[in-house]
């Protein structure tokens, strides 16, 4: 039931906060505040009574793939329920949604004057449809919270954007809602599949994940399920709405934006389109992987050459996102780990990032690099934060964003070499983009002499706060680590694929973990396990289906 | 006549009752809220009368009405939709100078053709439910006769819906010559199918329902007669014409398995995606806020039509469902229309409603809610009924009808988004100087207010609805 008071909580509190914007300014700053760290005692709470790290993976008997679970029917003739369901990764990530939730409100403090109360309403309202994308296990559920996300988004760029705001958001909103609807033709697709071949006709997630599916089928619900995340991760040839939406929103809704939303197409790539289709999965993760470097390339390239100064930060998040997609399609625990690290590590420094914009946007007026220059004598501890947010940006080792990379490049170098050499590059023009954006801001003479005053105590602490976060978990990883551990082990065994060799008196089950990669090292032991078939580091299909007879390899 | 007979031939002679009594009650004593409470509580007592009639449907009375699950359903959403139409078109009609009253004559009267429509079992009394229907409606469309926008509307739609109901009147003839019966019951459908006679009947016969239902090749009356009408006129006509004539659609054709007539099916497959198409389209270069709904209420039949192609049990609740969403959907959007109307012309341009939500909030959530479920974006009816509509079509038709339906939602978002935009923009200073905007009327606002509880109800927590469809629609196959 907790999960379910989750959602009503914060949804809850955006009423209420909207319901005191009538009476005063501050009344829906503090409400909002409140009920996010009250929500933050709860998740703290739940991460130490669920105990991720300490959950069984379900490859043994006794193993759920939940620590909580609540399944209220919702639509019976359908085969819908209200189904939520939290794990490691959903932890981690609720968390992070929290984290970040504050520092929006936070930093939108005193930019926000006008209908404050409504701002705060579709911010809570924001948080809550992500937390139910991040819970739900009912794939109705999940397309209902996927689209309720995007219309208080939609509000907040609109109402409280900046000049080009209504193109900015249009795009957002047709971009992302025609990924979604291919998104359900697919589900729908499914749910007829299954329902005809076994007689249930159900939404439920698990009961969907071992569908007997034809090839062909496979690839077009899974194209039609990519369609909708390859939007909002954003994967590169449909990625031109996010820089509009970025820089036209206000700095809570670019927080929200890049620190949360993006995230909802990396973790649905990950809950839900290679689990529900692993071999054609599979076999489109070559182009997968590729289209995640040219993301990384792209994106860093295009960012270095940016202007404005919102615009490249939001370059830098399509970069950084690549290295997620590279992580997911490599799909072994190293890569999947690192890209759970990817995303806090760029939500976190992400967010800062915009925080920091939006603060220069408000004293200066202007988020023209142009116009920038020598502001660190003027005020250098905002300097200071600068710097070090560009080192996380650039991945600097000790702080976050280098040890998801890290481990996503390790993860993919045992799947494809050449990519992950061109991956790498990612570093070095990140390196790139980085110093220069602070070049230009910070260092250098102070042409139009411009006077700024430095960061206010409550400026202080949101940056205090990101940049512990960010070296606690560049040099201390093991809590994410260890609490998304299971979850990561659990959805490769969604993925495991079963098959039967009959010989001529021997039969034998022979379960293969599908993408184990050469050699994947088990820190806890130190030992390697070999894969059943030899994987080729070339786009070439590695998986040769076994044998006469049995049950069909494929779906 | 039974004693069953008459009860469930109630809620028809309730209404024509009513009518009389209004008209009368104008001869004796003409006063516009006398006129209206009586055709309210006329519209209410035959609802509740629909309430009793349970155990013994379905119910045969004459060759010419049928009373079942099916028609019990509809007929409740039609008075439903009627009564809010009375109520807003009380508020709509207080601020004019005209002679008020007649006009809720011609609603009774329009609704109990509505009504013998939805319970038709035989072409005679079909042809004269849709008369009743359409001659109320050309008196109802050219009501304020003083503006001549209105009145050449109301012309419109006499020429065309008298072009339209002759043709169906031919292949109501037509299709009498080949089966010999006018009576549903005693059709045989398969020939009705196959026999060149019969199908150019029915193809007469959809060329009618087709101008009903402002559905593709036919709607080319749909813009200026919505635009020219009053607009809780317009909400007639948008939701209570269409929906006694989808369900006499549905009654018609279900003994048809269309899958097994592909000249059937292919005729209403283009129809539909001609309609889905060719609304949306329409409404992206539209600026007028009426024209702009109008359009989109042609798309929303082609939607309707790909649930009604799927056929069977599970197709006829989701086309029913999204029916109800529709409906209910249509009526908000038209009623803040009206509501926001001034005496000498509706309010349906771009200037009424830039700012409203700062200086209209009530009225702008309503409207933005309205729109949002006429999108399909979550937390709406509109949404769950675009999902059912999905689900029913998925597995039984080929994939172009519900991609076509998906890509013409997403075409549609566009013109609904600018208008939600147009309502938030900051309002214009000349705006907020003009003289403050008189208070809503307390009628007006309840009906709203219940409109869009419904609609966001049915949009979180549909089973219900859908369980009482379900078990309508149980007895039609």
């Amino acid at each position: 039931m907790i999960l379910f008071w989750i959602i009503i909580g914060l949804t809850a509190g955006g009423l209420l906060a909207w319901l005191a914007g009538r009476w005063s300014k501050m009344w829906p700053r503090w409400i909002s505040l409140g009920t996010l760290a009250l929500h933050l005692l709860v998740l703290l709470w739940l991460w130490a009574s669920t105990k991720p790290n300490l959950q069984t993976p379900i490859a043994t008997a006794s193993g759920n793939p939940w620590l909580l679970e609540i399944s209220i029917p919702w639509i019976p003739q359908l085969g819908i329920q209200f189904h939520l369901a939290l794990d490691g990764l959903s932890l981690i990530l609720l968390l992070l949604i929290n984290i970040l939730g504050i520092m929006a409100v936070a930093a939108s403090w005193r930019s926000i004057q006008a209908r404050v109360g409504f701002f705060h309403f579709n911010l809570l309202w924001i948080l809550a449809a992500l937390t139910g994308v991040f819970l739900a296990v009912d794939l109705f559920l999940f397309y209902f919270f996927w689209e309720m996300m995007l219309v208080p988004l939609y509000f907040l760029i609109g109402i409280w954007g900046h000049e080009n705001r209504i193109y900015a958001t249009l795009k957002f909103f047709l971009f992302t809602q025609a990924g979604g609807l291919l998104m359900l033709l697919a589900i729908l697709g499914l749910y007829v599949i299954h329902g005809q071949t076994t007689g249930v006709y159900t939404f439920d997630y698990q009961a969907l994940l071992h569908t007997a599916l034809s090839p062909g089928t496979a690839v077009l619900l899974m194209l039609g399920f990519f369609a909708a995340f390859a939007v909002k991760l954003p994967v590169v040839p449909v990625h031109t709405w996010l820089p509009d939406a970025h820089t036209e929103a206000p700095t809570a809704g670019s927080v929200d934006l890049a620190g949360l939303v993006l995230k909802v197409g990396a973790y649905g790539m990950m809950r839900f389109l290679i689990p529900l289709f692993p071999t054609a999965s599979l076999n489109f993760a070559p182009i997968a992987m590729v289209l995640a470097v040219i993301g990384i390339l792209y994106g860093a390239l295009l960012a270095f050459a940016q202007t404005d100064l919102k615009r490249l930060v939001a370059y830098t998040s399509i970069s950084h996102m690549g290295f997620v997609m590279l992580g997911i399609f490599a799909w072994n625990s190293l890569a999947l780990q690192g890209a759970i690290m990817v995303m806090v590590a760029h939500g976190l420094s992400t967010g800062a990032l915009f925080i920091l914009v939006g603060d220069l946007y408000d004293r200066l007026g202007t988020r023209d690099l142009n116009q920038m220059g020598g502001l660190w004598e003027t005020a250098p501890r905002m300097g200071r934060i600068g710097l070090i947010l560009a080192l996380a940006s650039l991945g600097l080792p000790g702080l976050a964003n280098f040890v998801g990379e890290f481990l996503v490049l390790l993860g993919s170098y045992q799947v494809n070499r050449p990519l992950t050499v061109l991956a790498t590059l990612g570093f070095i023009l990140a390196s790139l983009y980085s110093l220069w954006m602070l070049q230009r801001i910070f260092t250098g003479p102070n042409k139009q002499e411009r006077q700024m005053a430095d960061t206010t105590p409550r400026e202080l602490a949101i940056f205090t706060a990101l940049i512990a976060l960010l070296l606690l978990l560049g040099l201390y990883p093991r809590p994410v680590l260890d609490t998304t551990q299971t979850a990561v082990q659990n959805l490769q065994q969604f993925t495991t694929v079963t098959t039967t060799t009959t010989s001529a008196s021997v039969s034998e089950v022979e379960t293969r973990d599908w993408r184990l990669g050469i050699g994947d090292w088990r820190p806890e032991t130190g030992e390697r396990t070999t894969p059943a078939y030899p994987i080729t580091p070339s786009l070439a299909h590695p998986i040769t289906p076994s044998a006469q007879g049995g049950k069909p390899d494929d779906f | 006549m039974t004693f069953n007979e008459l009860t469930v031939l109630l809620p028809f002679l309730i209404l024509a009752i009513t009518a009389v009594l209004t008209l009368l009650s104008i001869a004796f004593n003409r006063q516009h809220i006398l006129a209206a409470g009586l055709t309210w509580i006329g519209l209410v007592f035959a609802g509740l009368t629909l309430l009793v009639e349970t155990a013994v449907l379905p119910q045969q009375v004459t060759p010419l009405l049928i009373v079942d699950g099916l028609a019990r359903f509809y007929l409740g959403l039609i008075l439903a939709a009627a009564l809010a139409v009375a109520v807003l078109a009380f508020n709509y009609l207080s601020k004019q100078a005209e002679q008020r009253e007649e006009f809720y004559v011609l609603l009774l009267l329009a609704t109990l053709g509505a009504m013998i429509l939805v319970a038709s079992s035989h072409f005679a009394a079909f042809f004269l439910g849709l008369e009743l229907l359409s001659v109320s409606l050309v008196g109802l469309i050219a009501y304020l006769r003083a503006r001549p926008f209105t009145l050449a509307a109301g012309f419109k739609y006499l020429v065309l819906a008298a072009v339209s109901v002759s043709f169906t009147l031919f292949g109501i003839a037509l299709i009498y010559a080949s089966q010999g019966t006018l009576a549903f019951a005693e059709l045989d459908y398969a020939q009705l199918g196959a026999d060149a006679l019969s199908l150019t009947g029915l193809a007469f016969l959809i060329i009618g329902v087709g101008f009903k239902l402002a559905l593709v090749p036919f709607h080319m009356w749909v813009p200026d007669v919505y635009d020219g009408a009053p607009a809780p006129v317009t909400a007639f006509v948008a939701t209570v014409s269409k929906t006694a004539v989808f369900a006499f659609l549905l009654r018609f054709f279900n003994p048809i398995s269309l899958q097994e007539s592909p000249a059937l099916l292919w005729a209403f497959a283009l129809i539909a995606i001609a309609s889905m198409f060719g609304g949306n389209w329409l409404a992206l270069r539209e600026r007028n806020v009426k024209r702009i709904l109008a359009y989109s209420s042609i798309a929303h039949l082609g939607y309707l039509l790909v649930a009604f192609l799927a056929s069977g049990a599970a197709a006829v609740a989701a086309a029913t469902f999204y029916l109800t969403a529709y409906v209910i959907t249509t009526l908000g959007a038209f009623g803040v229309v009206g509501l926001l109307s001034g005496p000498e012309s509706d309010a349906n341009g771009q200037a009424d409603f830039h700012g409203l939500f700062w200086r209209r909030p009530w009225l702008a959530a309503v409207m933005t809610t309205a729109l949002f479920s006429l999108a399909g974006i979550p937390l709406t009816a509109g949404f769950v009924g675009k999902f059912f509509v999905l689900a029913a079509s998925v597995g039984a038709l080929s994939w172009l009808l519900p991609l076509a339906l998906v890509v013409s939602s997403a075409i549609g978002l566009y013109y609904y988004l600018n208008l939600i935009v147009t309502m938030f923009r900051e309002p214009q200073t000349d705006q907020l100087a003009a003289a403050p905007a008189p208070t809503l009327s307390v009628t007006g606002s309840l009906v709203l207010a219940a409109l869009l509880l419904l609609v966001v109800w049915f949009g979180v927590y549909p089973a219900p609805l859908l369980r009482m469809i379900q078990t309508a629609v149980a007895g039609l196959s």
